[in-house]
């Protein structure tokens, strides 16, 4: 059950992703930048989390689920050490991905050649 | 010389209306049904990575998603490096874009890319070439949106 839930909202992410790339027509970019702050004001709003339990990886494989963290980051040290916690805490949780991102691309850059 | 740019411009207008008639129409109804399934399956084997960590180590549905988006990012740059991701995205669209892998496919291959211009200033400030706005957008918005949250809870 949970693999159908993460299919069914996995999947409608995508398309509403695609939608917004093919019906504004705007940029990949644009694309991503959107689903990212709407998946940080949904976290805001304390809707991601639920959509979590509910989905699994459906909610946090799509790149909404950054914004999201990033939120949750942020808003986790801040109650633990105020204000300054917002800036220190924002990468907290998005680390792992942010790291593997970096260090495997350049791994990659190292082993790789460029294909046409 | 007026005369000129009146020239480029009348040619500039020409040739927009040239190539919007042969602008291929975007069939919006199949890329939707394509990145949907396609986003969908990705989802699913994430779910079925995430399975894994559960059951073969100690995480919990919590912690567990940490290490599945790393292991979804280190597959989706390997394919990067054998040039597959790229035909994959072809057809996917937003389904092999939205997930995290089109995240960390952009990065691989801005780096692979750039490798010929060198370690730092080809692969090291191009990497976030296009992954930057992701980045940039999603960390503005949560500092204003944890901040406005921080100021109402005091």
């Amino acid at each position: 059950m949970t693999f159908l839930w993460a299919f069914i909202v996995g999947g409608t992410i995508c398309l509403i992703g695609q939608l917004l790339m093919d019906g504004l027509k705007i940029t990949p970019a644009h694309t991503m930048s959107t689903l990212v702050v709407a998946g940080a004001v949904l976290g805001g709003l304390e809707l991601y989390e639920p959509l979590i339990d509910f989905a699994g990886a459906g909610a946090t494989v799509p790149i909404t689920s950054f914004g999201n963290a990033l939120v949750n980051g942020a808003m986790a040290e801040s109650e633990r050490n105020g204000l300054v916690g917002i800036i220190t805490g924002i990468f907290e949780v998005t680390s792992a991905g942010i790291s593997a991102a970096i260090i495997f691309s350049f791994l990659a850059a190292l082993v790789f050649k460029p294909k046409g | 010389m007026d005369q000129n740019q009146q020239n480029k411009e009348q040619q500039k207008r020409e040739y927009q209306q040239i190539a919007a008639k042969h602008e291929e129409k975007r069939p919006i109804g199949i890329n939707c049904l394509k990145a949907f399934i396609i986003g969908g399956l990705v989802c699913t084997f994430g779910q079925a990575v995430q399975n894994f960590y559960m059951y073969f180590f100690d995480f919990t549905e919590k912690t567990a998603g940490d290490p599945t988006v790393a292991t979804l990012i280190f597959i989706a740059i390997l394919l990067t490096g054998f040039g597959v991701y790229r035909r994959f995205g072809q057809f996917a669209g937003a389904g092999s874009a939205v997930p995290v892998t089109g995240f960390a496919n952009s990065m691989a291959s801005a780096a692979i890319e750039f490798r010929t211009e060198g370690l730092v200033l080809g692969t090291g400030s191009n990497m976030f070439k296009l992954a930057g706005s992701v980045i940039v957008f999603g960390t503005v918005a949560a500092f204003v949106i944890a901040l406005v949250r921080t100021l109402l809870g005091m």
